[in-house]
C-alpha cells in the first residue's frame, strides 16, 4: 500500500489525510464484504469514495519548476488537469482541451508540450515548467518583461502558454526571422490578436542573445 | 481639460498595470479560485433540436464513483424566478426571454443544457456525464436559415420603437433607385460566427449561506448579473456577489447571463456546495450566444459624377425561437453618406437555435460588410475611386438624426490611411497588379459607432503617502480597463501611476455599467476624473483652512499632487506637503464617492467614432489562398487616454476582421440541427501565420461633446469596416466580387 503514500503541500494534503483514512480502514474494507452493517458504516463515512479514489489512482514523480512531488494521480488525468485541479498552478491555462489552441503548453525535460493531451502519469520522473516556474523569484524572466513592453497580450488568458512556447521557439532555433517565428507560434492562439506584439517581444529576446 | 491635456510633456504610454499578473500566471481567471469542499459539475445536453425530454436515465451516472448528484428538470429544487409560461413565449414567436434552464422537458435547440452532473472531481464529473441515457419526443426542427427565410418577421423591439434601428426607415424619394442612372444590387451573406474567447465560459457558484450567493463568473458586467442572479433567486442584490477579476476575454458573450450559470447555481444550491463549471469548447459553441447570420440586400443608386442617390438595405437575422436578439446592422445605412433617399428593413428569422448576442463591433461590423461592399462596387461600376467616391458623399452632418456630429475627423482617417498602406500603387480596374505569381489589391472600408457614454461611480481614497486606490464594479475583458483608468487618474492629479491602483470586477464596488459597446473609457473615465477632482477640492479646503492662502481660490483643475506635494500649476512657491496637510487635519486619508452620470448631448448631436481600414492582400490565382499583407487602421476615436493598450486594441480588431473575412464561419448539419463546426480544428480563427504588420494611426482629437475625457470608444470601430476592407481587396486583386463571407479558396477558384 505505500507505493500509494503521497507527500506534499495544500491539495495533496489532502491526498495524504484520505490515504491514510484508507490504511485505518483496510480492516473495514475486509468487513465490508461479509457485514451489512458494515457497508452502512462504510457509506455513512463517505468511504466509499476515499476507498474509490485510494485504488483508482496510481503514484507519479514529477518535478514541478524544480520541485520534486510525489502524487497519487488517475491514469485518466491530464497533466493540465493535475497542475490546475491538484496542485492550484492555475498559470497554465484549459483553452480547448482537445491540442488546438495552445493555452496549455508547458515545458516537459525542456521541449514544449500541450498538457492537456498529455497523461500525467506519462511524465513520470520528468521535468515539469509551467509559467509559475519561468522567473526566478521576484525577477522576471526576459520573456516576460518583452511581453511586458510591448504588449504582447490582452486579456491575458493565451499569455502564460504564448510565453512558454516563445521561449522553447528561441530554443529551437525556429525563431530565425520574423516569418519563422510566426510559423512556429501559429499552434498557440491568441483571440484578442496580440500577435504583432508576441511576435516583436520574441525578436527582442532573440536578440538580446540571452540565455534563456 | 484643454485638448493639450493628453499631451503632457512627460506622458509616455503605460505599461499594463496588470502586465506582471498575466505574466507570470498569477492572475486568477473564474475557474481558478479554490473553495473548500468544491465539486465539479459537466453539463449534459441534448442531441435533438427540437422536441420534449420524454426520461431522463440517471441510473448509472448517479452510482459511478465520486458522482454527487444529476441535476435536471425531474429533480431540481424550485428557481423561484423562474417565470412561467403564460408570460414567456415557447413558440416560434420573437419577444420572449432567456432560456430557463432544467425548467421543463423542452428542447428549444441542440445541445440545450438539460443536466448538471455534479461530482468530487472533474474526471469523475465528465464520466458521470457520458452515461446519462436520455430519450426523446423528436419534433421537425427548423435550422437551415435561406429555406426558411420567408418566414422572418418584424421585431418586437421595432414595435416597441419607431426611432430604433430596426424599425422600418425611409427618407427622400421612394423611387429613387428605380431611376438613379448607375445600380449596384446585391445580396451579402455574414454566416454564423462564434465569439470564442480563448478562456473556456467558467462559473464557480458558491452559496455561502442559504439566501447569500458567490459567484466566480466570467462577465463583461459584475451589476447586471448580480441583478440577474438576485432576481432569479428571489433575493436582494447585496446577497449576491459577482467576482470577474479577470476575464479571459468574451467579445460579447459576457453580455448576457446564461444558462449554464444558473445551472451550476442551481447545482451548488442542491448539492449544498460550490460547484465549478468549466464549458468544453463544443459548449462555447452552442450555450454562449454567437454574431447571428444574416443576409442582406442592398441597392445603391448614383449618378455619374458619384453623387449617391438611394440606398435601400435589408436585412434578416437569425434569433432563437424562445428569445428575440436585435443589433444596429442598418444603423450606418441611415448615416454614413449624403444620400438623399434611404430605406432600411430589418427582420428576424427565430430558428431552433441558441440565442445569439453581441460579438465585437455587432450589426454594425455585419451591415458594414454589406454597404462598404456595395460602396466599392459602385465606385467601380462608375469608375471612380473608392476614397474619392466616399469623399464625394461625406457627410457634415447626421442626416438620419437631422443633429450635427459632435466631432468627426473621418477626412483625416481617410488621408493618412491612403498614405500608410501606398494607395497610389492601387489600379483602378482589378487584376491588374502582380507581385511575383500571386496578384495584388487594395481595399479599403469605413466603421462607425456610436459614443455611448453611461453613468459610473468610483471609490476613490488618498493617504499621507500620496498614494491613490480606486474602486469600480467594471469589468475588464482585455482592453486595459485599469490602465486606461489609473493614466486618467494620473493625468487628473499629477500622481505618479506606479502610486495609483485601481480595483475592479466586483460587484461590490461602486456601480458601473456592462463592458460592451466601446463605453467604458468614456462612461468610468469621467467618474474617475469627477473622484479625482473632488479629491482635490477637499485638499484645497483643508489647506485654506489651515495655513495657505495661496490654496483658498484654487480651482481643482489647478492642482497638482505630485511627489507627496500638493502644488497650484504655475505657481511653484505654493507648496504642502501631502502628509503634513493630513496630519494637521488629524485624517490618515481622504475619500469620496463620485457618480458620473450618462451624457444628455445626445439630444443635440449624432456623436460616434469613426474609423477607416485600408488592406493590402496577395492572392494566388491558382490556388486562391489569401494572404493579407498589410492592414492600415486609422480611427477617430476622440481622446487616446492608453496609447499602448489602444494600439493593441486596434490590432486586435484587425485581427478579429481578417478572421471574420477570410475564416470564421460555423457551419450546421441542418439534418441535426447540430454544428459541424465545434472546435478549433473546424472553426478557424486568425494565427501568428495570418496576421500581417499593422499600423495604427489615431487622429487623437478629444470630443468634449461625448464625455469630459473626450473619448468617443475603441473596441468595436477596430473590427467595424476591416472585412469589407479585405474584400474589396480581393475584388480589387482579382475581379472576383465575393459576397458570402468567409472568402475561402474555393470561392476564388
Amino acid at each position: 500500500m505505500n507505493k500509494n503514500k503521497t507527500t506534499g503541500k495544500s491539495e495533496e494534503e489532502e491526498n495524504h489525510e484520505s490515504r491514510r483514512d484508507f490504511l485505518k480502514t483496510t480492516s473495514i474494507l475486509t468487513a465490508i464484504a461479509v457485514s451489512p452493517v458494515a457497508v452502512s458504516k462504510a457509506a455513512e463515512y463517505n468511504l466509499g469514495e476515499k476507498i474509490n479514489h485510494a485504488l483508482e489512482t496510481t503514484p507519479v514523480n514529477l518535478t514541478i519548476n524544480g520541485i520534486k512531488k510525489q502524487l497519487a494521480v488517475e491514469p485518466r488525468s491530464t497533466l493540465l488537469d493535475v497542475l490546475r485541479e491538484q496542485l492550484n498552478l492555475t498559470g497554465t491555462k484549459k483553452g480547448c482541451d482537445y491540442g488546438q489552441c495552445g493555452a496549455c503548453t508547458v515545458h516537459v525535460n525542456g521541449q514544449r508540450v500541450l498538457s492537456c493531451l498529455s497523461l500525467a502519469i506519462m511524465q513520470d520522473g520528468k521535468q515539469v515548467t509551467t509559467i509559475e516556474g519561468l522567473s526566478k523569484g521576484d525577477e522576471l524572466h526576459p520573456m516576460q518583461q518583452a511581453f511586458i513592453k510591448h504588449d504582447g497580450f490582452q486579456c491575458g488568458y493565451c499569455t502564460p502558454g504564448q510565453i512558454m512556447s516563445a521561449v522553447a521557439c528561441i530554443n529551437e532555433g525556429h525563431a530565425e526571422n520574423k516569418e519563422d517565428i510566426k510559423e512556429f507560434m501559429s499552434g498557440n492562439i491568441c483571440r484578442c490578436g496580440a500577435y504583432p506584439n508576441i511576435v516583436k517581444a520574441i525578436q527582442e529576446v532573440k536578440n538580446g542573445g540571452q540565455k534563456i | 481639460m484643454d485638448d493639450t491635456f493628453f499631451d503632457k510633456k512627460d506622458y509616455k504610454p503605460l505599461d499594463r498595470v496588470d502586465g506582471r499578473m498575466k505574466v507570470t500566471g498569477a492572475a486568477r481567471y473564474s475557474a481558478e479560485y479554490t473553495l473548500p469542499n468544491l465539486a465539479y459539475g459537466v453539463l449534459v445536453g441534448s442531441t435533438i433540436a427540437k422536441g420534449t425530454i420524454r426520461s431522463i436515465d440517471s441510473k448509472a451516472a448517479e452510482r459511478a464513483p465520486g458522482v454527487i448528484a444529476v441535476i435536471s428538470h425531474q429533480n431540481v429544487i424550485e428557481v423561484p424566478g423562474y417565470q412561467p409560461d403564460a408570460t414567456q413565449s415557447t413558440e416560434p414567436k420573437v419577444g420572449g426571454g432567456p432560456l430557463r434552464v432544467f425548467y421543463d422537458n423542452k428542447v428549444y435547440s441542440n445541445d440545450q443544457p438539460i443536466a448538471i452532473v455534479v461530482a468530487s472531481s472533474l474526471e469523475k464529473a465528465q464520466y458521470g456525464a457520458s452515461l446519462v441515457k436520455v430519450q426523446y419526443n423528436k419534433e421537425e426542427h427548423i435550422t437551415d436559415f435561406e429555406a426558411n427565410a420567408g418566414k422572418a418577421v418584424v421585431a418586437a423591439a421595432a414595435k416597441k420603437n419607431p426611432k430604433s434601428p430596426t424599425a422600418d426607415y425611409d427618407r427622400g424619394q421612394k423611387d429613387a433607385f428605380q431611376t438613379a442612372p448607375f445600380k449596384v444590387e446585391a445580396e451579402y451573406v455574414l454566416p454564423t460566427e462564434m465569439h470564442n474567447p480563448m478562456e473556456l465560459q467558467a462559473i464557480t457558484a458558491h452559496w455561502e449561506a442559504d439566501d447569500k450567493l458567490t459567484i466566480y463568473d466570467k462577465v463583461q458586467g459584475t451589476k447586471t448579473t448580480q441583478k440577474t442572479f438576485a432576481k432569479e433567486w428571489a433575493i436582494p442584490d447585496q446577497n449576491v456577489k459577482v467576482i470577474a477579476t479577470f476575464v479571459g476575454g468574451a467579445f460579447g458573450n459576457g453580455l448576457h447571463s446564461w444558462p449554464h450559470e444558473s445551472a451550476a447555481i442551481i447545482a451548488a444550491k442542491q448539492v449544498k456546495r460550490p460547484v465549478k463549471l468549466v464549458l468544453t469548447r463544443e459548449q462555447m459553441f452552442t450555450m454562449v450566444g454567437y454574431r447571428p447570420r444574416t443576409w442582406q440586400k442592398i441597392q445603391m443608386g448614383a449618378t455619374k459624377d458619384g453623387k449617391l442617390v438611394a440606398i435601400n438595405h435589408n436585412s434578416i437575422g437569425q434569433t432563437s425561437v424562445y428569445e428575440e436578439f436585435t443589433e444596429s446592422t442598418l444603423a450606418q445605412t441611415r448615416m454614413m453618406y449624403a444620400s438623399p433617399s434611404v430605406s432600411t428593413r430589418y427582420r428576424l428569422l427565430p430558428l431552433n437555435v441558441a440565442t445569439p448576442i453581441w460579438m465585437r463591433g455587432p450589426g454594425e461590423a455585419t451591415g458594414a460588410f454589406a454597404l462598404e461592399s456595395a460602396m466599392d462596387e459602385m465606385a467601380h461600376a462608375i469608375g471612380m475611386d473608392p476614397i474619392e467616391f466616399r469623399i464625394l458623399n461625406y457627410t457634415e452632418s447626421d442626416p438620419d438624426k437631422n443633429m450635427p456630429w459632435s466631432t468627426k475627423f473621418l477626412r483625416e482617417c481617410y488621408e493618412e490611411g491612403k498614405k500608410r498602406i501606398g494607395w497610389e500603387n492601387r489600379k483602378l480596374k482589378p487584376g491588374l497588379l502582380r507581385d511575383g505569381e500571386w496578384l495584388v489589391g487594395y481595399g479599403m472600408g469605413t466603421g462607425t459607432f456610436g459614443a455611448n457614454r453611461g453613468p459610473a461611480t468610483i471609490h476613490a481614497e488618498l493617504n499621507k503617502d500620496g498614494n491613490l486606490v480606486m474602486h469600480c464594479a467594471i469589468t475588464d475583458i482585455g482592453p486595459g480597463t485599469a490602465t486606461a483608468m489609473v493614466q486618467i487618474a494620473s493625468n487628473t492629479t499629477g500622481i505618479a501611476t506606479e502610486k495609483i491602483v485601481f480595483h475592479l470586477g466586483s460587484s461590490e464596488f461602486p456601480n458601473a455599467g456592462l463592458q460592451g459597446g466601446s463605453s467604458t473609457v468614456n462612461s468610468v473615465g469621467p467618474a474617475v476624473q469627477a473622484a479625482c477632482n473632488a479629491l482635490k477640492q477637499q485638499l484645497i479646503t483643508m489647506a485654506a483652512g489651515k495655513n495657505a492662502s495661496a490654496f483658498g481660490s484654487a480651482k481643482p483643475e489647478d492642482i497638482m499632487l505630485d511627489q507627496g506635494n500638493m502644488q497650484i500649476t504655475g505657481n511653484m512657491s505654493a507648496k504642502l506637503a501631502l502628509g503634513d496637510l493630513l496630519k494637521q487635519n488629524n485624517v490618515e486619508k481622504i475619500e469620496t464617492t463620485q457618480e458620473s452620470k450618462a451624457s444628455e448631448n445626445g439630444k443635440q448631436y449624432s456623436m460616434n467614432a469613426f474609423s477607416m481600414h485600408f488592406a493590402m492582400v496577395h492572392v494566388h490565382p491558382l490556388t486562391g489562398q489569401v494572404r493579407v499583407k498589410k492592414i492600415v487602421c486609422c480611427a477617430d476615436a476622440g481622446t487616446i487616454v492608453s496609447p499602448k493598450t489602444a494600439e493593441s486594441q486596434m490590432i486586435g480588431g484587425a485581427t478579429g476582421g481578417i478572421g471574420m473575412a477570410l475564416m470564421e464561419d460555423a457551419v450546421m448539419d441542418h439534418r441535426f440541427g447540430r454544428y459541424v463546426t465545434k472546435d478549433f480544428g473546424d472553426y478557424h480563427v486568425p494565427v501568428h501565420a495570418d496576421v500581417p504588420d499593422i499600423d495604427v494611426y489615431f487622429v487623437n482629437k478629444p470630443d468634449l461633446l461625448a464625455d469630459p475625457v473626450g473619448s468617443k470608444g475603441l473596441g468595436e470601430i477596430a473590427i467595424i469596416g476591416v472585412a469589407p476592407a479585405i474584400a474589396n481587396a480581393v475584388f480589387n486583386a482579382t475581379g472576383k466580387r465575393v459576397r458570402e463571407l468567409p472568402i475561402t479558396p474555393d470561392k476564388l477558384i
